[in-house]
């Protein structure tokens, strides 16, 4: 069986800095994997190299088999790469509604020919009203990003992302910035679209919900990956815990309140 | 009757127009600065003024169109490896490069240019409908690349590249697309201005005049087509109506620059959009 996406031996390094230093992992069709780690674990950068924002220093990244990593990030949204940012870009100019439909127009602007002789936004409007009801932000689908509070442009984000039809959806801490209604009500959301068949790889600090939705987990810690498995084994092993919550702190049950508060 | 001056008045007014509309594309829809417009005017001049001899009128104009586009295409893939703050600096470069380049070349005519560039054969009433219907096709051209998807691309690649990346959207094609269709337009407007001078020399094609256009651009509200065309007009009249103004041009478009981007960034467009939603009943708190 080959994976919908395999990351393999990815090093990336900044300058001096080594943000990954060997990092492999594969994903089936279906799965929601949970991605954590320590802040500058290297969680981030992982996605921005899966979605090609990022060139590793060496490594590959496979989708569906296929070797993307010296492809462009545009040609592997094309194969159905999509991404959140943790920190949010939404498109200034344009307003909530237009920043979704530009994203569930993909099939239009993919060519320039197409994109030239095509007008009507009708379909791609209806498209991106229904992904704003969907992550509950359809209320400010007129309005200028912003005037929009961070945890409405975060649902953002996830609505543009969905608008692209994708295959993997990478997640970039899309829950945080929201109230515990809000975040409660988006996670419920992600695991039905993942439940519909859409992969995804959410990087999540609040360990709670990441345990709530995420069948498996990996950990980052320095640019290594520490763990790799099911989201109990994993929470259980003693090497995460310790990345967590200092050497002290092993032997403590790392999946209650205080572990996901240290981890914030 | 229409005299000489109103015919030099419609043909100068015209073909700046065609340059600002041009580079509006470039510059407003897609978020290129260039600096160095003249180049792909003067390319286009140049190509028209060498191939008016042998070719009927409307593919000379085509000629012209697609000599500019080509090196705006050269141009654009080379600017795709410069970071965007640099690509100003670029087009300015590649601005006194062909300025420089064309005043050494002896066929086409080195300092003292190319003379006794073909009659049009259109008559005057001819040559000033020539003039207008070409505004108005490329107005109309503009028009429609912004409300198409096209535009949409172009938006979000001025507004955000790397996130427009994520969307699928190939900026580098996109960043390509402006520059051709701008250039090729650029071109077609050099086309005009070698039959309606009938002669042409380098210092025709100098960075003033990519600052001149870049002025009525920025004056008229980056990427607004009627705000441009407003500007590109009075612009262009200002100067010929008053002897004043013309002779302290650039000081005055020097400083529309920065009045215009410290105080009206949007230019007329925006300070239009402004007041309409303040007027509007409803519109306030």
């Amino acid at each position: 069986m080959s994976a919908l996406l395999a990351v393999e031996d990815v090093l990336v390094r900044f300058g001096g800095v080594t943000a990954l230093a060997g990092v492999s992992f594969s994903l089936g069709k279906g799965e929601l994997l949970g991605l954590i780690g320590p802040n500058g674990a290297g969680k981030t950068t992982l996605l921005h190299t899966v979605i090609g924002v990022v060139t590793p220093t060496k490594g590959r990244v496979l989708v569906g088999g296929r070797d993307v990593t010296r492809l462009s990030t545009d040609a592997r949204a094309r194969l159905g790469l999509a991404l959140t940012h943790q920190i949010v870009r939404p498109f200034r100019g344009m307003s909530v509604l237009d920043n979704v439909t530009l994203a569930a127009g993909f099939a239009k602007t993919t060519h320039l020919l197409r994109a030239l002789t095509s007008v009507s936004r009708t379909a791609e409007r209806a498209r991106a009203r229904e992904l704003l009801a969907l992550v509950g932000i359809a209320d400010y689908a007129d309005a200028a990003p912003a005037v929009l509070p961070l945890g409405a442009l975060k649902r953002l984000e996830v609505a543009r992302a969905l608008a692209i039809s994708p295959e993997v959806l990478l997640l970039d801490e899309p829950l945080a910035g929201l109230n515990s209604v809000e975040a409660t009500r988006l996670a419920a959301t992600l695991a039905d679209l993942n439940a519909s068949g859409i992969t995804m790889i959410l990087i999540e600090h609040n360990l709670a919900k990441v345990a709530e939705i995420c069948p498996r987990l990996v950990v980052l810690d320095n640019g290594r990956k520490i763990a790799d498995g099911s989201t109990a084994a994993v929470l259980a092993d003693a090497a995460v815990i310790a990345a967590y919550m200092g050497k002290d702190a092993s032997g403590r049950d790392p999946s209650h309140a205080e572990a996901s508060h240290a981890a914030g | 009757m229409i005299g000489a001056y109103e015919i030099t008045l419609v043909a100068v007014v015209s073909i700046n127009l065609m340059l600002a509309l041009g580079l509006n594309l470039i510059t407003g829809f897609c978020g290129q600065v260039s600096l160095g417009h003249a180049a792909f005017f003067g390319t286009g001049a140049y190509a028209a003024a060498l191939v008016a001899g042998g070719l009927p009128l409307p593919a000379v104009l085509l000629v012209a169109g697609l000599f500019a586009c080509a090196l705006g295409l050269l141009v654009g893939v080379a600017s795709l490896r410069v970071r965007e703050d640099f690509l100003a600096i670029t087009t300015m470069g590649v601005g006194f490069v062909f300025v420089g380049v064309v005043r050494k070349q002896g066929f086409l005519g080195a300092e003292m240019g190319l003379t006794d560039i073909p009659d049009h054969g259109l008559g005057d009433l001819g040559f000033v409908g020539l003039c207008l219907a070409l505004v108005a096709l490329m107005a109309l051209l503009t028009w429609h690349i912004k409300r198409s998807w096209m535009g949409f691309g172009f938006a979000a690649v001025a507004d955000d590249e790397r996130t427009a990346r994520t969307l699928g959207i190939n900026a580098a094609a996109y960043k390509l697309a402006a520059f051709v269709i701008g250039t090729f337009l650029a071109g077609v407007a050099g086309a005009v201005y070698a039959y309606f001078t009938r002669f042409i020399i380098p210092g025709a094609f100098g960075f003033t005049v990519s600052i001149s256009i870049l002025t009525m651009v920025i004056v008229g509200g980056v990427g607004s087509i009627w705000g441009v065309v407003v500007a590109a007009v009075l612009l262009t009249l200002l100067p010929e109506f008053s002897r004043v103004i013309n002779d302290y041009k650039l000081l005055l478009y020097g400083a529309l620059i920065v009045l215009t981007m410290r105080f009206a960034p949007g230019g007329l467009a925006g300070v239009v959009a402004a007041v309409k939603a303040r007027v509007r009943p409803g519109g306030g708190p």
